[in-house]
């Protein structure tokens, strides 16, 4: 780790203007990512801006109907929010499939969404990678790749988005608030990561001198067929092979609206609007459920080690959504 | 940029409350919770079995609630209430959660132990854990390289019990 | 011996230390002036290092020096120094030694500096430049470069016996099989660590994360040219080792040496992905050819392992030994080869060799089984050995038929049906899985103190370490039970290298070789004890020999007249204030070498599969034992739930994953080194069947350290075979493999 100052924020206004001043200057909030980084040299902020005290901690219902998570609010306190197991289970799941107790008490809503990659070769400094060092290459497309991206992927990084969260916001659509020097913004979950293309080095399009204030969850929260499925190497603590979260509207039992995001796979959670179109007004059946698993993993493409993850997820989208189908079945 | 100016940071007056005591350190920024804890307050029950989050050897409890001390730097927790291994025994006395890892000998070696006490003390305080399945996962953030894991969990399952019948 | 103290389930001596924070380990102590090193290591797997650049790093304020190959003191260099008492043959690893690049992550320089912080960050400012070289990793590709090597570490494995080529081509029932296990790093959860306290007149005082502080106070006393006696290492908490702490390594060496240089101490600890820059188990893969008739006799072995090491040290393990231990077999015959890479040589990592060589075995076996069309725990019956083959020797004891009575019956075995994929539920195929394992009881040469006090407390003292395997704990009763004291009134001494000589902590073979020489010692402090009694004045002990007495909860009194005693504290009063005092050195008993002494274990396992998605889950473990006399029936079951608990990690999680682009392990950290989690570990029961031994050693005891771990994987994959119908041949069975 190397040196740096650090400094405390006491409002929005004044945390923008501190990092606006300082281009070596990194918000920290939970830190549980960031000081993991700083650590071993990934990232090298000069100055930190401690904005832990802002108020940005409350979960509350928007005017819409939706509700706001307050981008501090922690993994753990937007897990457990009464508001939010009840009315998006989805986002709940998730969050609890995601990490530790311990992290999910430190680790912020904000945060979460920014969290870096965990390729082995971004957080080995001693070997190439284009993301930590832009133009110095891709050890994983070659290398060992087990757990890397199928979808989205380029020529120059073929990184995965680490966050469970992030997947089950994105089926949800979610907003994301920011502000910055020029005012208030709203990104969509969307539109909030990007695909690496040739600057991997640039996870998402948040600007560097804006903050994450809070997260909007729109009224629908699909709170009766909904199923958050995560794969993984062991049976906690441990990140996504390939994750799903999915959720229905039913009418009887003809499917009035499906929603799906992928996690593991690719530099942002995967979602594909036009897919999940297929199965509006259609029978809930298995051959329906593969007929769009199969469509959200068109184009995927293995790197060697990581091949089997494109049939896994196609079997994964089509269990989470057999098991959000069955949900109220059983209640 | 990308020049190091080579310079070590500078410390301030660091005040954290451990343990129901209040200590007052000179730190620089970049000391971490735990490493203040370890190597400047000599309070070393709180292990440091990873330093990046990925074992909870280093978990203690902020406000009552169990996190990893690694993950935090000491200048960040200056208003709040930490408690550590060496604060739960009471005028000798040991936690219930500390007598019954004894009990049920729920250690080999020893070093994840404080975390992994910690960490059922804030699971406790969480009031989540419902089922055999949910205390294995709300306890997988404490790695036991020794495989105790069938012997804690039935530390938990007493402490979820006693917790009941208060 | 049935005693009063042994086989009781009392709790850890040292759980209140290890429950209150108060146990402290390695990188815990302090002092005065301390500083901190940090390590650098290499970037590349070969090479040179062409130039070192610190003054960056020593241009930071609070940095105290850079130690490289450049500037490192010309001590003692001759690399027979730097042997220990675990080194394999082969010239052993010189930190610092010169600009050569041997492996990736090798240390190529300490910073050392005021804080932690510091040294820190002055080791992300040292500037290397390399000269590359072209390396070899690939393990699969050097297979064919695999060589006998001129002395094994290991036993040499047996020679061939019967006629097995010809015994195998008159097989009814064949099977030709190919098994892999990969390299896996030890993980314990405290890192490595040495505090190194350089003191005035050239005396070195060392706290060190180690299975055997004599071997540190030896390695260090020989690399640096020091006498024995100037060197005191210390270590009474070890956080877990499983083999790691056998050797000492390089931080040891590196902050002794930055001690010695800057007179001040130095404390290095190693960070986790640091942790997998040196030894680890050896990638090993097996080539089985089995023959049996059709009842399911097995006529011929065929076993062929091949494991890997380093270009610098050939070290091997015992992989081959199982066919003739395990199963009585007319047509045997093993080999063992050694697969050099530029990697750091392989380390001893729990049960080593019988991990990765039951493995292998118990699943070919049960491939066998299945062919024959014979149910897997009655093929075990059917070829069971009552010799160890390998030596031509009897067991010195063997209940495994009584492990596989108990766990059968306890798990529930004779409910299943041999057919693969015959029981489910809902989308998951239950399998029912088993294996047998072994591992040998030896017993090393140790030596013991005790001191009995006038007020009747016992001190009890060996170099041996408690690396969490309970050895504080085992050795206070088996003292206490010997002199005839309450617990309370013991206390064992371990982890300093001025008390009496000890064996590595380490092969299962402490209780075996301190534990006799604890009860030896204690043996004489009795005798002593009833000389003193039969001095009071009119004791009614005077004419008693010691077969004639008990010596228990305080009191000496006669067996056939138990009113008449003397009491320990009265029996003292006749020492004059001195203290009973008994040094002693123990040996292997006298005839054990008619015998082959070993523990068994048979282990049944439940697994359910997730037929369209792969996943695994443990669902039920029955690990019966037979491990002789069992001294502490608690800490004796988390020995063995711990074994299981390795197993199932091996089975399903764990390995090192070499980047052979880059020469370079590349999950080096607990995030991408998966080792099992609470959630991982399901119903896991442990039984200790009744084992009399009398020829293993003094106490009958034979050491579970490893026993519980062999079996175990290959029961898991057994039990995976027989949910799915498919059998994968390589650990560990993550969910892709099953697809």
């Amino acid at each position: 780790m190397r040196s740096f100052t650090y400094n405390k924020a006491d409002d929005v206004a004044a945390a923008v203007q501190e990092v606006s001043a300082n281009q070596e200057a990194k918000f920290i909030a939970g830190g549980t990512n960031l000081l993991d980084l700083m650590k071993i040299d990934v990232m090298k902020p000069r100055h930190l801006i401690d904005i832990t005290h802002l108020a940005l901690k409350t979960i509350e219902e928007t005017e819409d109907g939706g509700l706001r998570l307050g981008a501090l609010a922690t993994n753990a306190d937007t897990a457990y929010n009464e508001q939010v197991e009840k009315r998006y289970p989805l986002l709940s799941h998730a969050i609890l499939a995601g990490a530790t107790g311990q992290l999910r008490n430190m680790a912020t809503d904000g945060g979460n969404l920014l969290q870096r990659t965990r390729c082995y070769y971004f957080y080995d400094t001693d070997t190439p990678c284009n993301k930590r060092e832009p133009g110095s290459g891709c050890s994983a497309i070659k290398g060992y790749n087990r757990d890397l991206a199928i979808l989205g992927t380029s020529e120059y990084c073929i990184a995965t988005h680490p966050s469970d969260m992030a997947v089950a916001l994105a089926a949800l659509e979610a907003k994301i608030r920011v502000t910055g020097p020029d005012g208030d913004r709203v990104i969509p979950i969307a539109e909030f990561h990007r695909l690496p293309g040739d600057t991997p080095h640039i996870d998402s399009n948040l600007q560097p001198n804006e903050i994450i204030t809070a997260i909007d969850l729109p009224a629908k929260g699909f709170a009766n067929h909904y199923t958050y499925m995560k794969l993984r190497d062991r049976a906690s603590y441990a990140f996504a092979l390939v994750s799903v979260a999915a959720a229905l509207e039913m009418d009887g039992d003809t499917i009035k609206e499906a929603r799906i995001a992928l996690g593991g796979v690719a530099h942002k959670p995967w979602r594909l609007p036009a897919a999940e179109a297929m199965l509006s007004d259609q029978k809930a059946t298995k051959e329906n459920f593969r007929m769009v698993a199969e469509a959200y993993l068109e184009g995927a493409k293995g790197y060697g080690h990581n091949d089997f993850k494109i049939e896994l997820a196609k079997r994964a989208v089509v269990r989470a959504l057999q098991q959000a189908l069955e949900m109220e079945v059983k209640s | 940029m990308g020049n190091n100016s080579v310079t070590s940071p500078p410390k301030s007056s660091v005040k954290l409350h451990i343990n129901g005591e209040q200590k007052e350190l000179q730190l620089a920024p970049w000391t971490s919770l735990l490493d203040a804890l370890r190597e400047h307050l000599n309070l070393t029950g709180t292990k440091k079995g990873c330093d990046h989050g990925q074992c909870g050897a280093c978990t203690v409890l902020v406000d009552g609630k169990r996190i990893n001390s690694c993950l935090t730097l000491a200048v960040m927790q200056q208003d709040k209430e930490i408690t550590t291994i060496e604060g739960l025994a009471k005028d000798g006395e040991l936690h219930p959660v500390q007598q019954a890892f004894i009990d049920h000998d729920a250690f080999q070696c020893g070093y994840c132990t404080p975390g992994q006490i910690c960490s059922v003390i804030g699971l406790v305080n969480e009031g989540k854990a419902k089922s055999l399945d949910d205390i294995r996962d709300l306890m997988s953030g404490n790695v036991c390289r020794c495989g105790a894991y069938v012997n804690i969990v039935k530390v938990v399952q007493e402490a979820l019990e006693r917790s009941e019948s208060k | 011996m049935i005693g009063n103290q042994t086989g009781k389930p009392v709790n850890r001596v040292d759980g209140r230390l290890k429950v209150t924070g108060g146990a402290k380990y390695a990188a815990e102590f302090t002092a005065p002036n301390m500083a901190y090193g940090f390590v650098v290591n290499s970037k590349i797997a070969k090479g040179k290092i062409k130039s070192i650049d610190t003054s960056k790093a020593l241009a930071l304020d609070g940095v105290l020096e850079v130690f490289t190959h450049e500037n490192r003191p010309g001590y003692v260099w001759g690399d027979k120094n730097y042997q220990d008492k675990d080194s394999p043959p082969g010239s052993p690893f010189r930190p610092l030694y010169d600009n050569e690049v041997q492996f990736s992550m090798q240390p190529i320089a300490l910073v050392v500096a005021e804080t932690y912080e510091l040294a820190r960050y002055g080791a992300i400012l040292v500037e290397v430049e390399y000269e590359n070289y072209s390396f070899d990793t690939d393990f699969e590709k050097n297979i064919k470069q695999a060589y006998i090597p001129e002395k094994y570490k290991s036993s040499k494995p047996p020679e061939p016996w019967g006629n097995p080529d010809e015994a195998l081509a008159n097989a009814a029932v064949k099977i030709e099989a190919e098994y892999s296990h990969p390299s896996e790093h030890h993980n314990p959860i405290e890192m490595h660590a040495s505090l190194a306290i350089w003191e005035e007149g050239g005396k070195l005082t060392v706290y060190d994360k180690i299975q055997g502080v004599q071997n540190s106070q030896q390695y260090i006393a020989n690399a640096f040219g020091m006498q024995q006696e100037d060197v005191h290492v210390i270590s009474p908490f070890v956080g877990g080792a499983f083999g790691s702490g056998l050797r000492p390594q390089y931080q040891l060496f590196l902050a002794v040496l930055a001690a010695r240089e800057l007179k001040r101490p130095v404390k290095v600890v190693l960070t986790r992905q640091q942790m997998f820059s040196f030894g680890h188990r050896p990638k090993t893969v097996q080539k089985f050819a089995l023959g049996a008739d059709t009842d399911g006799k097995l006529k011929a072995v065929q076993h062929d392992a091949f494991g890997e090491t380093s270009k610098f040290e050939d070290y091997s393990e015992n992989v081959v030994i199982w066919p003739g231990v395990l199963y009585n077999c007319d047509n045997v015959k093993v080999s063992h080869k050694l697969v050099a890479l530029d990697v750091y040589t392989p380390l001893d990592m729990r049960a080593p060799g019988g991990t990765t060589g039951i493995y292998g075995l118990e699943c070919a076996i049960d491939e066998l089984a299945y062919k024959a069309g014979v149910d897997p725990l009655e093929f075990r019956k059917m070829n069971y050995s009552e010799k160890d083959q390998n030596e031509g020797k009897p067991f010195s004891s063997k209940e495994l038929r009584e492990c596989y009575r108990q766990g059968a019956e306890k798990f529930g075995w004779e409910k299943r049906s041999l057919e693969p994929r015959s029981m489910k539920e809902g989308h998951n195929l239950i399998g029912w899985g088993f294996a047998q394992g072994a591992w040998e009881a030896t017993q090393k040469q140790a030596a013991a103190k005790a001191v009995l006090t006038t007020d009747g407390k016992l001190t009890v003292s060996c170099a041996t370490a408690d690396i969490g395997t309970g050895t504080y704990t085992v050795m206070s009763q088996i003292a206490a039970e010997t002199v005839g004291l309450p617990l309370e009134d013991v206390t064992f001494k371990l982890g300093d290298s001025s008390l009496p000589k000890s064996p590595l902590q380490g092969g299962s073979w402490t209780v075996s070789s301190v534990g006799s020489a604890v009860k030896l010692v204690c043996d004489k402090v009795r005798e002593k004890l009833l000389q003193l009694a039969q001095q009071v004045a009119n004791s009614p002990l005077a004419n008693a020999t010691l077969d004639d007495v008990n010596i228990e909860d305080g009191k000496i009194s006669l067996k056939n007249d138990p009113a008449k005693a003397v009491t320990i504290k009265e029996a003292l009063v006749q020492s004059q204030g001195k203290s009973i005092e008994e040094n002693v050195s123990s040996e292997p008993v006298e005839g054990q070498q008619k015998y082959s002494p070993y523990a068994h274990s048979a282990t049944f396992v439940e697994v359910k599969v997730d037929e369209d998605l792969g996943t695994v889950k443990v669902t039920r473990v029955v690990s019966a034992i037979a491990g002789g006399r069992i001294i502490n029936p608690k800490t004796a079951r988390s020995q063995i739930l711990g074994g299981v608990v390795w197993g199932i990690g091996a089975a399903m999680e764990e390995e090192t994953v070499m980047d052979n682009n880059l020469g370079r392990f590349m999950n080096h950290d607990l995030d991408k080194y998966h080792v099992p989690v609470n959630a991982d570990v399901h119903d896991i029961e442990v039984i200790f069947v009744e084992e009399k031994d009398d020829h293993v050693n003094p106490l009958g005891a034979k050491g579970l350290g490893e026993i519980g771990i062999v079996s175990v994987a290959p029961a898991i994959a057994n039990a995976i075979f027989h949910a799915t119908g498919k059998r994968v041949r390589e650990l560990p069975i993550t969910l892709d493999k099953l697809l």
